[in-house]
């Protein structure tokens, strides 16, 4: 399913993308038309003017982490708000473990923020899942592969940006849960037996591919209605 | 390598004042050792060598950083080496997905040993010669013959392999590149972890410092410590509504480069 990174890649901030980024992501076409019509509602206003600043150094690192774990589990929480049909009693424990371990990051990541830089903490996000169907489970698998697969790829390259140890280490904790995550939606998809750790995202060296901040909010934006500015992180040397 | 040669290419100009005592005194106690049985020491002095550089520190050396990666190359043979002998022994592993998925771990290990040879040569260091393993640890374990037994030491090696690259990263710190590579293996360990872990049956992800079930008591080690509730001096189950399980399952915990050389240590022979 290399096409979802592909496209993902692509994607800019507008609406059209939302749902290209499903159709990529390897929603079949029924699913497609019933994401497209959930697309055009708008009951609850997009606050279009929001801009967020993450900020810079460290604490910029750590509302960029924060920031994507509000995305996950508010996603997972959707997820299993509206549980789609057929949804397996062994899919929803792993799914329900899911929105555990990012609601506890979010969470964590809120707590640990304020007691560093009480006042650089960015604010509770709002999202647009309107590319996602969520009553449909190629959908929602689709999403959450490409959101953990992201997540992975965004600590990963921002592991080199940290200057505090222990932050550096808190982002190894956590980047490999997201990786067992990755690998566990994988293999729910099934797309192959391979999947859990496909050719798509590690390179003939073996190694898992990392996005700067700027390439992974370029991707995640559209799932924000907060214009999230990145501009002042670090960026690798 | 012999520990002479290892301990010889060691440039000592290159490490801080306090680093260096601390390796001189180690080496000049390896060097002096005459007394141990030479199984003893030649399954000893490769690690021991390498814990020399386990305390994260501001200014990495080139040395050190070499140092890290030899760990690293240590364990990636380890476990290459398991996975091919398991891979070519007609009748252990089931055809189709379980093959399918053990010859693409494998496949991994050895791209990871030769990025690692590869990287360490371009560093102008020498790569740490395979060592030879008894992966039976004298007859206790017949994972060749076991496909069960296989399996969990599969889980064994992958949840070490993960928490040990995570223990280097603050090594690694200096060398942005390299500390990079280093985590892009590090969560592709973790892939196969949490797909080793789903074939047997248990979540993909380590609930408190449960080794889970079928594994044998000899692999605690590798699960000791991760139950952790406090990550960076919060008490996460204090701010959030997710209980204590979910909590210790969200964050994994590192391993000292000694605690993963005693891991690995068990299935070396020399």
């Amino acid at each position: 399913m290399s096409e979802t990174y592909n496209v993902l890649e692509k994607a800019t901030n507008n609406n059209f993308s939302r749902k290209k980024f499903l159709q990529y992501a390897g929603v079949t076409t029924a699913a497609t038309v019933a994401f497209g019509l959930v697309g055009c509602k708008k009951d609850s206003p997009v606050r279009v003017d929001d801009k967020v600043n993450l900020g810079s150094g460290d604490v910029g690192v750590l509302n960029y982490a924060y920031a994507l774990e509000q995305l996950e589990a508010a996603f997972y929480i959707a997820v299993l708000n509206s549980a789609y049909g057929g949804m397996s009693s062994g899919e929803g424990l792993i799914l329900e473990d899911l929105r555990k371990h990012e609601v506890a990051h979010r969470d964590w990541l809120k707590a640990a923020l304020t007691s560093v830089a009480p006042n650089s903490v960015i604010p509770t996000l709002t999202f647009n899942f309107s590319a996602v169907n969520f009553s449909n489970r190629a959908s929602v698998l689709a999403t959450a592969k490409a959101f953990e697969d992201l997540g992975v790829s965004a600590y990963n390259g921002a592991g080199q940006l940290i200057q505090n140890t222990d932050y550096l280490v808190q982002a190894g904790k956590i980047v490999s849960v997201e990786a067992r995550h990755a690998a566990a939606i994988r293999s729910m998809i099934a797309s192959s037996n391979t999947s859990f750790a496909g050719d798509d995202i590690i390179d003939s060296k073996g190694l898992e591919m990392t996005r700067t901040p700027s390439q992974v909010l370029g991707i995640a934006q559209s799932f924000f209605n907060e214009q999230i500015d990145g501009s002042n992180l670090p960026v690798p040397n | 390598m012999s520990l002479i040669s290892f301990l010889n290419q060691i440039n000592d100009n290159e490490m801080d004042s306090e680093s260096r005592d601390h390796f001189l005194g180690r080496k000049d106690a390896l060097l002096k050792m005459t007394e141990f049985s030479k199984k003893l020491a030649l399954a000893a002095i490769p690690l021991g060598v390498l814990s020399t550089f386990a305390s994260p520190v501001k200014a990495q050396s080139t040395s050190q950083v070499i140092g890290v990666l030899n760990f690293a190359l240590t364990l990636e043979h380890l476990e290459n080496e398991y996975y091919k002998m398991g891979n070519s022994r007609s009748g252990l592993i089931p055809s189709g997905k379980d093959k399918d998925i053990f010859v693409q771990i494998a496949k991994h290990e050895q791209q990871h040993v030769d990025f690692l040879i590869d990287t360490i040569t371009s560093l102008s260091g020498t790569p740490v010669a395979k060592p030879t393993f008894d992966f039976t640890v004298s007859g206790a374990f017949d994972p060749f013959n076991n496909y069960a037994q296989f399996l969990a030491l599969s889980q064994a090696f992958e949840d070490t392999g993960v928490r040990a690259y995570k223990g280097q990263a603050p090594a690694l710190k200096g060398n942005g590149p390299i500390l990079t590579a280093a985590l892009a293996i590090h969560s592709v360990e973790a892939r196969h972890a949490s797909e080793v872990r789903r074939l047997r049956g248990l979540k993909g992800w380590i609930t408190q410092n449960n080794r889970g079930a079928g594994m044998p008591e000899a692999t605690q080690a590798v699960y000791n410590g991760e139950n952790q509730m406090v990550q960076l001096g919060v008490t996460v189950t204090s701010v959030t509504n997710v209980g204590a399980d979910a909590v210790t399952e969200a964050w994994d915990e590192f391993l000292t480069m000694a605690e993963v050389n005693q891991i690995a240590g068990l299935f070396i022979v020399s």
